[in-house]
Formats: structure tokens, sequence, C-alpha cells
């Protein structure tokens, strides 16, 4: 399915948050979003699922399948939530909620949504947080988040994003806590979900090589503006906006590989 | 004369109805003054409870940690401010208060360590945000923004120890490397010692003096940044590093270590990365390295 936000503009109590963002997810698809810290990456993605602070005002559009999300009675859009679309939140304790067990967090839509029963939702439960990395993943269905590491708890805040099969997923930089091992593994099953699945994910990351890892297009924002939107290759390699070039330009040059056009010149980070 | 010494130190998680996690397992560290020690490894390793041991929100189990010379026990909040650590949590939530203006509990460091000169619009600017964001809640920010904050209520008090768990991670390549070299700045020329727990290596390699590489509650390695990062001995130092996503736009899936990750509440024997490490060998499976700087049967000490 796809998703299409067209203009969008938030501002909250006057102050413009949002200038006219544009972007658009297709099936099977990884759209990677950076930006400066503050820019509006992750009022993109509350926008999209109705969930902006109080006193903000929306204009624009946001389309799924066609259908507008802006617009939508508050019931309609629940159903949209957690079901075809989902999210991650950039604060895993967002998506979590601190008196239930994550097993209980991870079946309570599922069953509704999916229409299956208890010993089925459990077993997809615990298979969705072995997916996801969590070691002792049967023991640890019935945790609460607070026993879980920072890392553990974003990772599960992921199971509980897929557990409803999300034709769409809005990803709100969901491997900062990981390790860049587990990162890979979660990276991997994201992919897969895309390439056999036809998930479409907005995966809003500040690390551009966990975008150049698993995203196939690339958006830039910055003060409320997407100021770049191309393939992967060509934004990461030739970016058109001087921001995207000072973001390529402060990664310690080891850590880039060679672009076209430029030797691989060795330059020091003390100074 | 070191600033920290963590000894042998084991902490251990208990709830009722669930196994004991013992998340930390057995860990030694140093942090001298005016040092920078980057803390890395894989999620759910013990980073976390082992910065909380070491300001004493978690209780220790075996082992010592000492600070200044003196024991650190759990004493909390208190003792936190009058030993003078402080430490910048992973969840931004918990270094602040949700119900206060940010600029009143910057002010609230600034009184700590009576300092009279700085105002908290001085330190908002010095993390890299406008003076005006003092008036504002916590809410009213957005990730980097609210980690920013964290940092500068943190620096406010001038610490003599600061510990940061992840304060960055939600920044920019080009805010990160601000931030982290002003978070060491501020710690080296004041002789403060800085623990900087981080899963992005490049600010680590950036920014420490030293990094010491946790897996499953052990530090499997520890040496000079520009010798771990030229020359990672340890197995798993070698997969961390080589893990790292590269920037590079050819939409390259780094690699992931093989097995399953492990739980601290059920270690395996022997070397605890011998299930996953690929120049496992017989003894690795029944007798664990005990030893440093690399904890590692290929390098044992002689
Ligand atoms: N509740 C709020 N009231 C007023 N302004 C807000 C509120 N929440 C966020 N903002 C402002 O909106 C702007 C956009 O915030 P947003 O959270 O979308 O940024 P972001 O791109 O996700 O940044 P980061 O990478 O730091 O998470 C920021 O400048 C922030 O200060
Ligand atoms: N309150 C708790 N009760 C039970 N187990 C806990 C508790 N807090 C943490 N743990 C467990 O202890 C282990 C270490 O957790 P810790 O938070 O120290 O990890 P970490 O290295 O900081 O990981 P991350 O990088 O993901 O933040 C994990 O296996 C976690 O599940
Ligand atoms: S001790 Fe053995 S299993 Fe452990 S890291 Fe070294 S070689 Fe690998
Ligand atoms: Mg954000
Ligand atoms: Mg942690």
């Amino acid at each position: 399915m796809t998703l299409d936000i067209t203009g969008l503009k938030v501002s909250i109590r006057g102050k413009a948050i949002l200038g006219g963002v544009d972007l658009s997810l297709r099936e099977g698809q990884v759209h990677g979003l950076a930006g400066e810290s503050g820019s509006g990456k992750t009022m993109t993605g509350l926008a999209v699922l109705g969930l902006l602070p109080h006193g903000s005002q929306v204009t624009g559009s946001v389309t799924l399948g066609g259908r507008e999300l802006l617009t939508l009675a508050p019931k309609e859009l629940n159903e949209v939530r957690g079901g075809q679309v989902a999210m991650v939140f950039q604060d895993p304790a967002t998506s979590l909620h601190p008196m239930l067990t994550v097993g209980r967090q991870l079946t309570e839509h599922m069953r509704h949504h999916l229409r299956i029963d208890k010993r089925e939702a459990r077993r997809r439960a615990v298979e969705l947080l072995g997916k996801v990395r969590i070691p002792g993943a049967e023991e640890a269905y019935g945790r609460f988040p607070h026993q879980f590491s920072g890392g553990m708890r974003q990772r599960v805040a992921i199971a509980v994003a897929l557990a409803c099969s999300p034709k769409v997923l809005i990803a709100d930089e969901p491997t900062t806590a990981l390790d860049v091992t587990v990162q890979a593994g979660v990276l991997r099953l994201l992919r897969g979900l895309c390439d056999e699945l036809g998930l479409a994910v907005l995966l809003v990351t500040h690390d551009l090589g966990v975008m150049s890892a698993v995203a196939d297009e690339v958006s830039v924002m910055k003060d409320g503006l997407v100021v770049e939107t191309g393939p992967r290759e060509r934004v990461l390699r030739e970016p058109a906006h001087a921001y995207t070039r000072s973001l390529l330009d402060s990664l310690p040059d080891s850590e880039r590989g060679p672009r076209p056009g430029t030797r691989g010149d060795i330059r020091t980070e003390e100074s | 004369m070191t600033l920290l010494a963590v000894d042998d130190l084991v902490v251990e998680h208990r709830s009722p109805g669930r196994p004991v996690v013992r998340a930390v397992a057995g860990a030694s560290l140093e942090v001298g003054p005016g040092e920078v020690v980057g803390l890395v490894g894989e999620s759910g390793c013990g980073k976390s409870t082992l910065a909380r041991a070491v300001c004493g929100l978690n209780p220790v189990t075996e082992g010592s940690i000492t600070f200044d010379g003196q024991p650190v026990t759990p004493l909390g909040l208190r003792r936190r401010k009058l030993t003078g650590i402080q430490m910048v949590f992973q969840d931004p939530y918990a270094s602040l208060n949700p119900r206060r203006r940010v600029g009143d509990q910057i002010a609230d460091g600034l009184r700590t360590s009576g300092d009279t000169t700085t105002t908290p619009a001085d330190l908002l600017e010095r993390v890299g945000l406008p003076r005006d964001f003092a008036g504002r809640h916590p809410h009213e920010f957005s990730g980097g923004q609210r980690q920013r904050i964290a940092i500068a209520r943190a620096l406010a008090a001038r610490p003599r120890l600061l510990i940061g768990d992840e304060p960055i991670s939600a920044l920019d390549a080009s805010a990160q490397s601000k931030v982290a070299t002003l978070m060491r700045d501020l710690a080296v020329s004041s002789g403060a010692g800085l623990l900087f727990i981080s899963h992005d290596l490049s600010v680590v390699r950036l920014i420490a003096d030293r990094i010491a590489v946790m897996y499953l509650g052990r530090i499997v390695e520890v040496g000079g940044t520009a010798e771990v990062w030229a020359n990672p001995r340890h197995p798993y130092t070698q997969a961390l590093l080589g893990a790292i996503p590269k920037p590079d736009g050819l939409g390259v899936l780094p690699a992931e270590l093989p097995g399953d990750v492990p739980d601290p509440a059920d270690p395996p024997p022997g070397c605890r990365f011998n299930p996953r490490c690929p120049m496992v060998m017989d003894v690795c499976r029944d007798k664990e390295p005990d030893f440093g700087p690399v904890a590692c049967w290929l390098h044992e000490p002689r």
C-alpha cells in the first residue's frame, strides 16, 4: 500500500513546525528520512497517525491507498492506526505501557485485528520477540518493560508495531539504542519484511550508515522542509543540497566509501 | 590516582517469580581524572546497570566501587550530589522533571556547583540550542533537543565524574561531534572523568582516551582507543567493529553475529562468547578467560 504526504503543514500554538512536507512511501520500499535535530521528522510521523500534541494545526494531505487520513473520524483513524499503519516511537516509553507485561501488549491488538485465538496470539508474540533478537523470548513474554535494557525496550517496541502485520510502518529512530551487530539483525528483519511482504517503511534515522544499508529512497529535512529527495545512492554519493553535503562531510573520512570525483584524502580528526 | 575504580563488580536484578539476572558479572574498570573512557558493547550486556551502580542506584552484589578512594554505597540522589557524580540517563525523561521549566532545572545544577556567573541560557547555547528554550517544558522538545538539555543540566553541576549513558544517540553526525567534544573538553579541562556509554563507535573513537568493550556482564577488552580501533584483539570486538554500517550509499547490510543473543540469566559455560565465536577452541567451552586486558584464550598474558 502506498502512503502519500503532500503539502503537510503543522503549527503548534501559532509557531510553524512543518512548512509543507512532501513524501511518498511505496510498497516494499524503505524510505529513509534524515535531517537536523528539531527539523520536524517526528512531527511528520505523528501527523500521519493523528497523534500531534494538543494545540496543533494541520493542513495538507496524507493519503493511504488513496484514502485521506487527515479528515478521518477518530474511530476510523483508530482502526487504521495499529492495523494498517503502525509506528515505532522515538522514545520507547511512548510505545510501551509501563504496567503491562510485554506479552499482553503484543497480543492485545493482535487478537482483535488478526482475529486469532489466545494461544495463536501468544505463539506469534514469542516468535516476534525472537525475531527482534530478544534473548529468552518465552521468558521475556511475561516481563514488564522496566525489566529490559534500553535497547531491548526499543526492540520490544518494534515487535509491538509489527504485531498486527501492518502495511505501512513509521519507525522513528528505531535503532539508536542498539549496538551495531544487533542493529544489523533488526535492519535485516525490516528489509526482509519489505522484500517478502511488501511492507512500506518510513525510517527516520540520523545514522547515514543505517540509511545506506537499508533505504531505497532518501529524504533530508531541515527547518520543517524536505530539502532533498532521491534514490539512496544518488543522495549519499552526490548530494545536491548543502545541508546533506555538510552531514556527509562531518563523518570521519575512513567511514565513508570513496565518492566519485574525490580521492580518499586523509584528514585527521584532531585539531 | 584513579578517580573511579570498579573492581570485580557483580550486580544482580531480582524480581519475584523470575530468574535472577546477573547483569554485571565480574566487571573491572577504571577512570582517571581528566580521562574519557568509552564503554561499548552489545545491547543488554549490562552497561546501564554498571553505570547506575556507580551512581549508587543499583545495589552491589559482589565486588566494589570506589570513587575518590571512598566506597560508593547505595545512598541515592543526595549522596550523588555530595560526591560530585552526575549521570545523563539513557532515557532523557529520567534525567529531567517533566513538570518544571528546563531553565529552572539547569539553574539547580548551577546552584549545586556554586556557579553564579553562568546562566541556564549560556549552557543551552553551548549545547547548540537557542537561548530562549529555557522557558519551555521537556515535552516541548524534539528527541535530540531533550538529550542536549539533559547534558546541559548535568554539566551545570560541574561534576567530578560525568557518566553519559547514550547521551547523544538522537543527534545527527555534525551535532554529535560538537556535543561530544564539548563534553570531553569540559571534563578534561576541569580534571573530571567522563564515562561515555555509546553504541555509536565513531563518536567513541572521536572522544575517548580508552575503550572498554563489554559482553554479557564482563569487560572483554580494554585499551587505548587508537590501538583497539586499529587492532581489535577480542573476537567480539572484531565482530563489533566489522558491523559498523558504512555510509557509502551502496545498500550493503552489515553482518550480524551468528547464534542467538545470550541471556544473562543463563550464560554459557566457559568463555561467555564461545557459542558465537568463530575462533572457538576446546578450552573456551569449559574455562572462563578470567584475565585482562583481553579476556580471550587467544590472548592469555604470560
Ligand atoms: N509540544 C511541542 N510544543 C512546541 N514545539 C514543539 C513541541 N514538540 C516539538 N516541538 C518543536 O517542533 C520542532 C520539530 O520537532 P520534531 O520532534 O519533529 O524534531 P525531529 O526532527 O524529530 O528532531 P530529533 O531528531 O531531535 O528528534 C522542534 O523544533 C521542537 O522544538
Ligand atoms: N529491573 C530489572 N529487572 C530484571 N532484569 C533487568 C532489569 N534491568 C535490566 N535487566 C536486565 O539486565 C541486563 C542488562 O541490562 P542493562 O540495562 O544494564 O543493559 P545495557 O548494556 O545498558 O543495554 P542497552 O545497550 O540495550 O541499553 C538485560 O538483560 C536486562 O534485561
Ligand atoms: S576465549 Fe575462545 S571463545 Fe572466547 S573469545 Fe577467545 S577464542 Fe573465542
Ligand atoms: Mg525526533
Ligand atoms: Mg542501557
